[in-house]
């Protein structure tokens, strides 16, 4: 083993525990006052991703007396731990959710759960308001309407009508809250977006409703102004939980930067620190499974980090004293020390962040086709309005009131129930059929974007291929050999053991087995040793010409002949099938790596791809994206590691697999699930039959302002039509939408 | 028309019964962890877990 080891002081209990997070982090800091003499904290949990995780949590929580409440929120991977007694009992809870192997976090909830969940819920709550109101206004409303042909008495008909003001005023008030505050914001930058004739149409149909019921006239329009705002209120809620469970993911990735470093004091005693109270030039020990969390260079200790997060590169890469290291990397060896040379804001993982933060910042600037349409609606609308009132006022010499209801009438029958159920409905359908296939969506504009792509760009290790390892020449092993080299290699976590032991997995776990970090792994049998590792381990002459050929291992008898074991890391499932369809839907394939060139050309020979780039660091992939937005490309690009995420953020839409870093399914417009690539068809697919069902509907939605808005103009307009043509209109938009859902899934 | 001053206030009453339930449903966080829900009812036990029982 290495010297670096001996650095281990004999006796400092404040030190002692390095591998666990939370001993480092206080979370003191971060405990609430439950009142009752309670505290309760919110930790964010890394890795908890099923049911059995939350019983384990809660289990292990609630095995503590003094725990009043333990509770872990799977969708947002928090968790909320009350108890009574002694606050300081919160890095004792926090040390036992670590214990059990998952990475905590303590977190502030006010400024963590943040405006998001509360606009959630108050749309939900306005939802259910506005639902509530439109329901029962209906009612008295079909009451009304059946009884002007049946003779209704006019004291029942302004009873019915004073009702509804009862119901539909508060409802109103309460529910159109979302509209009122966005059309006044809208109105300060002196702009209009579709909420400012939303808003005018529902506070002037419901002021001119109560006037006309005072007046105990035989119309009133509450119907129509709730059933506004529900129908409205349906659509905005639909487009919120579209764009849910990003932030989340954004939440979770500040942990990554925030792992305890230990620093290694002078005297050679070892202390755990958070990354940003590490110093320039301090020495960092780097322990065997621990991600490194600082930028340094290895000053000793020389064994293998695996740098798939910052290079993309499949296999591990051998680390000597005078290496560069980068924050992100995983050390699979034996415990490294560095030199620190940058931390936090320094670091090459800040790097990618701050890229990827600034392509996201740029794409923002894109406009969905439901806000370009707005844009254009909201003056028309007003226009149209406007000039049915001065035009019946002035030209038409009416009395002001009738001018006015019939300048509403053209508000409400032009308003946007069907513009503002188009997109939505459409998405939502669209959501759940790729829900069910395993790919989520998650940005509301992503389904527009993937339907225009012209250029799809894989990234290939984990994404075009397993980004594992795989066994390529079983052939040429003796069964034999293959059981005993399984049967060592089960003793190690490195890649190329793993997957050996995925090659035999009935092997039996062999004993007496030592690993070497950084070479191999040996077995003492009968006195004798039998070894596993990289060829100068088993004692084999490098040889030039052979180094070319992929990763691999040596199986040294104790007799001294040797075994070799290729791997190579195989294609998914139907990737070659993949770009096939794709050049032949007409599109362009790339292939961008941040792998050696050998093993980048050998997979995109392989999976049929022409252009391929290797060694791309992340702002290369970004700066070729650019090129090719410059030539007018729209890119669709597909990629997994932390390297991607820039060029995922910068891409015209992205995909990542589910697989992927934390960080790129945040800067990914979607996520698929399950090994295949597939996943690339059917979202571009269902995509593009989206996009043709929501100009339909765009269409649709006109075709009927087209026959409303004249008849509203002329005045012909009573409550019944204007509800029928609105209900009627929403129906047809919903209908449409709901024929996605319909079709078999293509290939 | 007297029917009516039974059964409109019934109709309201319910509707409202109906909204109450469904904030209260809300702002006791029944829709915060669906995911976790999901899980939830595949528990073995089928009566309350170990913090249910603490009282939260």
């Amino acid at each position: 083993m290495s010297d670096v080891v001996h650095l281990k002081p004999a006796s400092s209990a404040a030190s002692a525990n390095v591998a666990n997070d939370a001993d480092a982090v206080d979370c003191t800091d971060f405990i609430q006052d439950a009142g009752d003499g309670g505290h309760r904290l919110h930790l964010l949990v890394e890795g908890a991703h099923c049911g059995g995780c939350v019983r384990k949590i809660e289990g292990a929580l609630a095995g503590f007396d003094d725990v009043t409440e333990a509770r872990m929120n799977l969708s947002t991977r928090r968790l909320a731990v009350g108890w009574h007694g002694q606050a300081a009992r919160a890095n004792t809870f926090a040390r036992a959710v670590a214990g059990l192997g998952f990475r905590v976090m303590p977190y502030d909830p006010i400024s963590a759960s943040g405006a998001y969940e509360q606009d959630g819920r108050m749309l939900l709550r306005c939802m259910a308001v506005a639902g509530f109101a439109a329901a029962n206004v209906m009612l008295l409303s079909v009451s009304i309407w059946s009884g002007h042909v049946e003779g209704m008495t006019s004291a029942t008909r302004d009873l019915f009508h004073w009702l509804s003001a009862l119901i539909a005023l508060p409802a109103v008030v309460y529910a159109g809250r979302p509209f009122f505050r966005s059309a006044i914001a809208a109105l300060r930058n002196r702009r209009a977006n579709m909420d400012v004739p939303i808003s005018l149409a529902v506070i002037l149909a419901s002021a001119m409703s109560l006037a006309e019921t005072m007046r105990g006239a035989d119309h009133a329009y509450f119907d129509s102004a709730v059933m506004l705002l529900f129908f409205l209120l349906v659509g905005r809620y639909l487009d919120h939980r579209a764009r849910g469970k990003v932030r989340f993911a954004a939440e979770r990735l500040l942990a990554l930067g925030q792992a305890p470093v230990t620093v290694i004091n002078p005297d050679g005693t070892r202390q755990a620190r958070h990354p940003a109270n590490v110093d320039l030039g301090q020495h960092v020990l780097v322990a065997t499974g621990e991600r490194v969390a600082v930028d340094g260079q290895v000053v000793a200790g020389d064994g293998e980090l695996d740098t798939s997060l910052i290079t993309g590169e499949t296999m591990p890469r051998h680390i000597h004293a005078g290496d560069v290291v980068h924050a992100g990397m995983l050390n699979l060896g034996a415990p490294l020390t560095l030199v620190v040379s940058a931390t936090g804001e320094g670091t090459v993982l800040a790097d990618i962040v701050r890229l990827m933060e600034a392509a996201e910042q740029r794409r923002a600037g894109y406009v969905a086709l439901a806000d370009r349409v707005a844009r254009f609606y909201a003056p028309v609308v007003h226009g149209l309005a406007a000039g049915a009132f001065f035009g019946w006022f002035v030209l038409g010499g009416m009395a002001w009131q009738d001018a006015l209801m019939i300048a509403i009438a053209v508000l409400i029958v032009t308003c946007p129930c069907a513009l503002g159920l188009a997109v939505p409905a459409v998405q939502v359908i669209a959501s759940g059929r790729l829900m069910r296939g395993g790919i989520l969506l998650k940005s509301a504009t992503a389904l527009e974007r993937f339907a225009t792509i012209d250029t799809v760009v894989f990234d290939k290790t984990g994404t075009l291929t397993q980004g594992e390892p795989d066994l390529i020449n079983r052939d040429a092993i003796a069964a034999a050999d293959l059981t005993l080299a399984a049967s060592i290699a089960a003793a190690s976590r490195h890649p190329l053991a793993r997957a050996l032991v995925r090659a035999a997995p009935v092997a039996p776990l062999a004993e007496d087995v030592r690993e070497v970090p950084g070479s191999g792994l040996v077995m003492v049998r009968d006195g004798a040793e039998v070894k596993l590792g990289n060829r100068p381990w088993c004692g084999i002459e490098t040889n030039k010409q052979d180094d070319l050929d992929g990763p691999e291992l040596w199986l040294r008898h104790a007799d001294g002949t040797t075994v070799r074991f290729a791997f190579s890391d195989r294609l998914r499932d139907g990737a070659r099938d993949v770009v096939a369809v794709l050049k032949r839907k007409g599109l362009a394939v790339e292939l961008l790596s941040g792998d050696r060139a050998g093993a980048v050309e050998a997979a995109a020979t392989v999976a049929g791809i022409e252009h391929w780039r290797a060694e791309c660091r992340p702002d290369d992939k970004c700066e070729r994206l650019a090129e090719l937005e410059r030539q007018g490309r729209r890119v669709l690009m597909v990629g997994d590691g932390l390297n991607d995420a820039p060029a995922l953020a910068a891409a015209h839409v992205s995909l990542s697999p589910s697989s992927a870093a934390d960080i790129s399914q945040t800067a990914a417009d979607a996520v698929f699930q399950g090994g295949r690539l597939d996943a690339v068809l059917t979202v571009l697919d269902v995509a593009r039959r989206a996009n043709r069902l929501v100009r339909q509907n765009f269409v649709m939605a006109a075709g009927y302002n087209i026959i409303t808005v004249p008849l509203a103009i002329m005045g012909f307009v009573t409550p019944l039509v204007a509800a029928a043509a609105m209900s009627s209109s929403s129906i047809i938009v919903v209908g449409n939408a709901l024929r996605l859902a319909g079709r078999r899934k293509r290939l | 028309m007297s029917g009516l001053l039974i059964l409109i206030p019934a109709a309201l009453l319910l509707g409202l019964v109906g909204l109450v339930a469904f904030l209260w449903s809300l702002r006791s966080g029944q829709y915060d962890d669906l995911d976790g829900a999901a899980e939830r009812i595949l528990y073995d036990e089928n009566d309350e877990t170990d913090q249910d029982k603490k009282g939260r």
